[in-house]
């Protein structure tokens, strides 16, 4: 949940500028394979891997801004491109295998790097906070992580000319703001955002797990919109997204608590995600025709 | 004459909300005659144009088509009853992903009678005919996306002249061709009043209208100012009926300039027009007037940093000033009130103090954080300066009125000194009261920086400046010292010259 989170705040850096980014979820496995193969095919450290991870989510922000503000793509076909593309070549150097210490290389050989432990407390230590493990260290992350974007989008210019921008991309531009430029820094730090999230889930999963990640995408993305419609503010807002993923967070962990069948959960999901848009959109008088 | 008129429109009358915008209009066509319609901007032109082919209903008067009551309730019922309009948007009238001869035969292709199934053999017989009436010089095959804008026009009336209508109504039709496809639509029109239609041409290009006018309307605030028939047509006479001039002037204190702020040497903003050349003190009101497209917003623009002049070179403050963006211009103490705030500057998801903050976001904070106290205050001030009618600096802009948010707009620019103040339209979708407000302040405030108008109004001008310059075909044609005018040059400038290959 908490990873979600982080994610859903990368998204709202892209929903305040107007934008929209579906390659998340996908910057993130991609990170957590990238994580796993740094650590267990190159048998480097902790801090190469995160290093590496980091940079992957700079270098696809980078490329998603430069397509959507210079190619003129529509961001949603741009970044659902990009998803499609680090779907495939995550899966590339291991042949489709996940990747585990001990696997078997596509030459034969073994490999024998391992998570290194340090790597591996950022998905399993626990803070104490009152009571003893109270807090994992994603909590953490998420948390600081939240205040850091909420604070620079309420209370510093960079953030104010991000709404600015999002509003209306021709007035921000006559009153002397790159409005290019403002746009490519926010597609990276959602890139950023998705890669830390990748670095945690790799952590708590101690492997680079193909198959895992798979709902990343849509809890994010239905965090950040649940997120609109917190305190009727009717705009994309770091709060309001953390209080969404937290939302999301406690619908999942109700309805496995009421025995919910698990495939149910992706329906009720999807329901409460259009409840939240209607009121944001319909019944708010923001709507201009 | 007023015996055979096809078409007459009887006291038209239109409100919108308390807004009158036709107050009364009275208008008569002829057939095979071509009535060219004069108006400002928000005049009422479109208006009347959206009541006639069925857009909008009207609130009173009478329409009459060969004598039998008009009242067309949707535009395909204006169309069947043969009054055809061709907007001024291009685009509008043809459908880009489809070829010509689909495009022609469209109207046929709906409505009841159509037949079920697409035979292109047929829709390419039938467009045909339609193109030879028109004398179309285009292969029916190929798409509207490949045609240059003229082809595309020409494509958009030979449409509208598959109905046969007995009234053409073309709204601005060469606002975006060059004057070589202009020539060709001309010799269209030519053709079309040869075979009887009447045709009302709604344009502002002096040069289209000298050549095609057999009759001018003028229309200004809603009501028909003006109507010339007589031959020689009077084109002075419905350029000043157009943009009128009330007697009741205030009258305003002419100021001197003092020292020069902008020197603008030998600047061309357009391809075959000729260089503008002009300086700008401290202390002084300029006002740039001319007609719609005759580059008022272009060398606007280029002032401002959006847009690169062809050649010459600027001094501002006796250093060269050549911006490449608006933070450069905006950074060098250029600030530029665009036009259609809607879209060129109110924020609507901002209130007001955000909205006035804007460009000056840096100057309002410290490493990067908002000095949201300072902010405030400073909207205050504005607000209280400009007198904007809004209960607190935190009022969203949509809760304020058309005036009030042009006062915000004019209140964000004029809250930090300014080198080169520029207004563009200014006074556009702005009331009597506001627009004297918002005077008042420029010329109060007027000192220590030089002030930049550009209005197609000659009453603004004239109400705001120290000096009024003229522009015609994208460069300067005339200045005048707004003390003893001479209202005769001024309106003869406005006018233009008969034909010079204008672009």
């Amino acid at each position: 949940m908490a990873i979600t989170g982080i994610l859903a705040l990368g998204v709202t850096a892209t929903l305040v500028v107007g934008g929209f980014d579906l390659s998340i979820g996908s910057v993130a496995t991609s990170a957590m394979m990238a994580a796993a193969y740094v650590m267990v095919v190159l048998e480097q450290n902790a801090m190469v891997a995160v290093a590496a991870c980091l940079l992957i989510g700079v270098v696809v922000g980078l490329i998603n801004g430069f397509l959507i503000v210079y190619m003129r793509m529509p961001d949603l076909l741009a970044t659902l491109g990009m998803m499609f593309l680090l779907v495939g070549l995550q899966r590339i150097p291991t042949e489709g295998r996940s990747i585990a210490t001990g696997m078997t290389m596509p030459d034969g050989s073994v490999a024998t790097g391992k998570f290194g432990a340090n790597f591996l407390a950022l998905g399993r230590h626990r803070f104490d906070f009152f009571i003893d493990n109270l807090l994992p260290v994603s909590v953490v992350v998420l948390l600081v992580l939240a205040l850091l974007i909420w604070f620079f989008l309420e209370y510093t210019r960079f953030g104010r000319m991000m709404y600015a921008v999002g509003s209306n991309p021709r007035a921000a531009e006559l009153a002397g703001a790159p409005v290019k430029a403002y746009k490519i820094w926010a597609y990276v730090i959602s890139g950023v955002f998705a890669s830390i999230g990748g670095i945690l889930l790799a952590a708590r999963l101690g492997r680079g797990d193909i198959a895992s990640g798979n709902n990343l995408l849509l809890d994010s993305v239905a965090a950040a919109l649940i997120g609109f419609a917190v305190l009727g503010a009717a705009k994309p807002n770091a709060f309001g997204t953390a209080i969404g993923a937290l939302f999301v967070g406690v619908l999942l962990q109700g309805l496995t608590m009421m025995n919910a069948p698990y495939y149910t959960q992706d329906f009720i999901k999807g329901a409460v995600l259009v409840v939240a848009l209607v009121f944001t959109f319909a019944l708010s008088n923001r709507g201009r025709a | 004459m007023v015996e055979n008129a096809v078409f007459r429109v009887e006291g038209l009358r239109k409100s919108f909300g308390r807004i009158e915008v036709l107050g009364g209009v009275s208008l008569d066509l002829h057939a095979g005659e071509v009535t060219v319609l004069m108006g400002a901007n928000g005049a009422g032109k479109s208006t009347l144009v959206k009541i006639i082919s069925g857009v909008y209903a009207r609130d009173g008067g009478a329409m009459q088509l060969g004598g039998k009551d008009f009242a067309p309730a949707t535009p395909a019922e204006a169309i069947r009853s043969g009054v055809v309009t061709v907007h001024q948007n291009i685009n509008d009238g043809v459908v880009a992903d489809l070829d010509v001869a689909t495009n022609l035969t469209l109207d046929r292709l709906s409505g009841s009678g159509a037949p079920a199934f697409f035979n292109p053999r047929r829709v390419r017989r039938e467009a045909k005919i339609v193109a030879d009436r028109m004398g179309l010089a285009i292969d029916l095959r190929s798409r509207i996306n490949d045609l240059s804008l003229a082809d595309r026009q020409m494509v958009a009336i030979a449409r509208a002249m598959a109905h046969e209508p007995k009234v053409l109504i073309l709204d601005e039709p060469t606002s975006s061709l060059s004057s070589a496809e202009a020539t060709r639509l001309f010799a269209v029109i030519d053709r079309l009043r040869g075979h009887g239609v009447a045709i009302l041409y709604i344009s502002h290009r002096m040069s289209d209208i000298r050549r095609l006018a057999d009759r001018i309307v003028s229309m200004r605030d809603g009501k028909i100012s003006g109507v010339f028939e007589d031959k020689p047509l009077d084109y002075e006479g419905a350029v000043n009926a157009m943009l009128g001039r009330r007697i009741h002037l205030d009258r305003i204190v002419v100021n001197e300039a003092a020292k020069t702020v902008l020197a603008v040497n030998a600047l061309r903003i357009a391809e075959g027009a000729r260089p503008i050349s002009l300086t700008l003190g401290a202390g002084e009101v300029v006002a740039v007037t001319g007609l719609v497209g005759v580059g008022k917003t272009a060398l606007a623009e280029t002032l401002f940093g959006t847009r690169a002049p062809l050649s010459g070179t600027m001094v501002l403050n006796g250093r060269r000033y050549a911006p490449a963006s608006p933070g450069e211009a905006i950074a060098a103490g250029v600030f530029l009130v665009a036009k259609d705030r809607g879209d060129n500057g109110i924020v609507q998801d901002f209130n007001i103090y955000e909205n006035i903050s804007l460009p000056f976001l840096k100057r309002l904070s410290g490493l990067g954080v908002l000095k949201r106290n300072v902010e405030r205050a400073t909207a205050r001030r504005q607000i209280g300066e400009l007198g904007i009618v809004c209960r607190t600096e935190r009022d969203e802009m949509g809760t304020l009125s058309g005036g009030n948010q042009q006062k915000v707009m004019v209140a964000r620019w004029m809250s930090q000194p300014a080198s080169l103040f520029i207004l563009d339209e200014p006074f556009q979708g702005v009331d009597i009261s506001a627009r004297r407000d918002i005077a008042t302040k420029l010329r109060a405030s007027s000192s220590g920086r030089a002030t930049l108008i550009f209005v197609t109004e000659l009453d603004e001008a004239l109400e705001t400046a120290d000096r009024i310059l003229v522009m015609s075909e994208h460069t300067i044609v005339g200045e005048h010292r707004n003390a003893d005018i001479d209202m005769d040059r001024l309106l003869a400038e406005v006018a233009g010259q008969p034909l010079r290959g204008a672009a």
